[in-house]
């Protein structure tokens, strides 16, 4: 079962939902704790797992034989990303645009293109002392292209148990290819006009993709009450509701968890599990 | 003409806040929303939406059926995944017309696909451009480029000295699409371990791309441990922390009703550091 942490607005407590659940699921099934926010990974600053292997991400870009180019710049009009350019004859190709296709390379017609793995980031995986396995990546600084990096995170999985994904914010590629394949989505939201914009861009998002869904309202307490009322309004559920509290919010700022720490949120996070499995399994 | 983006690496630290204070404070500017897939300035400036334009950035394939031959020629070229039992998948399709160049039977056209509108409004804080990306689309970083050149059009035309950019979060494709060129980055940071370890990221992106940067830190007394463990790698590498901002119910308040705190409860202390912050930011530019 695969499980996605994702919202549309950042830092409504993604990491914090996704890390606490993997630590109330442990104790019942095998998990497996992706952190796809490759971008600006967190979760390991909570679950603090020894990542013992590391293998870098590389993207195939291609590379010029200047024996046998003639400069015809076929290359260049085969490119939909403008990361060719032919310059008196010579070919110039800007990597960073790059996506990776293979189209110049598989249509030059002097076969003077090559595949280059060229290194985007690092996927880095290992143990957490809770003894479930955890795999994060990370896109190099500079390097624009996320989604690759996130896919080499997700082919770690073996998928023998709960796969929980954090995602990125957003509603764009990144989080598409995070939540692509998942069996249920968590929305995180909190009860703010910014909360309440971001979360209807996701839901548009999550339906577009067909995948069950429903909502966390984080800090909840704080705001207004239209989250809530607009999630009634399109019938959808709110699985859960953490309050503001100022002690959880030191408890996060620090690198706590706060199902180790606070009794009540370990019950709420039991109970959402519940909830998850039952609708799963509808 | 100015360029200053406000930027995050982590979400949810303040950025859209702090920029909406800007907007209320700052003279004869533009402003800019740059994070296209979750924009929500509008929230705050209650825009009147002036010209609407729309966001042709790239192509999506199409396979006729009654042309394909189901020979897979398609499926195996495509880098993407985009292609299950002949049909394309346009969430994961890229656009980059491999599949129509390779198939035997030309079955394969590639069409015009609209990821986003962008538009030009007027506020009551002067000019704002913005967009809204389409669900689940890509080209965010096309987008954002959309958006700055049409600000920067703008201020040529009406002879305004500053764009005020409201980044996106993360450091990827649409950050470095709004980071590219501009004067000055304001780094909105907040007090957690998420937020220092983002932070470094982000600084890292700045120095990469040689832009002059500075730090605020946001509800600093959540955690002021942390705030002075954020001060001190700070100090390390050389970047200033300009302003430190006390967390305040009243910014969601202000929120709520669709205003900056600025606007909201101008005596309060947090009013009075925003403005202490955009004279400094004012300095450095």
């Amino acid at each position: 079962m695969i499980i996605t942490v994702a919202s549309g607005k950042g830092g409504t407590g993604k990491t914090t939902v996704a890390t606490n659940l993997a630590l109330v699921v442990k104790d019942k099934i095998s998990v497996e704790f992706l952190d796809c926010d490759v971008e600006e990974p967190n979760a390991h600053l909570f679950l603090n797992p020894e990542l013992n292997v590391i293998e870098p991400v590389t993207l195939p870009v291609p590379s010029v034989n200047e024996e046998l180019c003639d400069g015809c710049g076929y290359c260049k009009e085969v490119c939909e990303f403008s990361a060719i350019t032919v310059m008196a004859g010579n070919v110039l190709v800007f990597e960073e645009l790059c996506h990776g296709c293979g189209g110049c390379v598989k249509f030059c017609p002097k076969g003077a293109l090559t595949d280059k793995p060229k290194q985007i980031g690092v996927v880095e995986s290992g143990r957490c002392s809770e003894g479930f396995s955890f795999v994060h990546g990370k896109l190099n600084i500079g390097s624009p292209l996320a989604p690759p990096v996130i896919k080499a995170v997700k082919k770690k999985a073996k998928n023998d148990g709960v796969v929980i994904i954090d995602a990125p914010p957003g509603t764009s590629c990144p989080v598409i290819a995070s939540l692509s394949r998942s069996d249920y989505c968590l929305l995180v939201t909190e009860p703010t006009p910014f909360g309440l914009n971001d979360l209807k861009l996701a839901v548009g998002m999550v339906r577009e993709m067909g995948i069950p869904f429903g909502v966390i309202i984080n800090r909840s307490g704080l705001g207004d009450d239209k989250v809530e009322k607009y999630c009634d309004s399109e019938g959808i559920p709110i699985l859960l509701k953490i309050p503001f509290d100022r002690r959880y919010a030191e408890c996060y700022a620090r690198g706590g968890c706060v199902v180790e720490e606070f009794p009540e949120l370990y019950k709420k996070f039991n109970d959402l599990w519940k909830e998850i499995e039952r609708r799963v399994e509808k | 003409m100015k360029e200053l983006l406000i930027i995050s690496g982590k979400g949810g630290t303040g950025k859209t806040s702090i920029t909406a204070a800007f907007a209320a404070l700052a003279d004869n500017k533009v402003i800019a929303d740059c994070d296209v897939d979750a924009a929500d300035m509008h929230l705050l400036l209650q825009p009147d939406v002036k010209e609407t334009h729309q966001f042709y950035a790239s192509k999506v394939a199409e396979i006729h059926e009654d042309k394909c031959v189901r020979c897979g020629k398609c499926i195996e070229a495509c880098r993407f995944d985009a292609i299950e039992d002949f049909k394309i998948n346009h969430i994961y399709c890229e656009g980059c017309g491999v599949c129509y160049r390779i198939c035997p039977q030309n079955a394969i056209t590639m069409e015009d696909s609209l990821s986003g509108h962008w538009f030009v409004s007027e506020t009551k804080h002067g000019p704002m451009v913005h967009a809204k990306l389409g669900i689940a689309e890509e080209n965010s970083g096309k987008l954002v480029t959309e958006v700055r050149k049409a600000a920067q059009k703008i201020a040529q035309e009406q002879n305004k000295s500053l764009i005020i950019i409201d980044g996106p979060p993360g450091i990827g494709c649409p950050v470095i699409s709004s980071i590219t060129g501009v004067d000055m980055v304001l780094i909105v940071t907040e007090p957690t371990v998420a937020g220092k370890h983002d932070l470094e990221r982000i600084i890292k992106l700045a120095n990469h791309f040689d832009v002059k940067t500075a730090v605020c830190i946001n509800k600093y007394d959540l955690d002021e441990r942390k705030t002075l463990e954020i001060e001190n790698y700070c100090k390390s590498i050389g970047v200033d922390v300009i302003s430190k901002i006390p967390f305040d119910r009243k910014v969601i308040d202000a929120l709520i009703k669709g205003l900056s705190i600025v606007e909201y409860e101008e005596t309060s202390q947090t009013a009075s550091e925003i403005k202490n912050l955009w004279q400094k930011v004012q300095n450095m530019l």
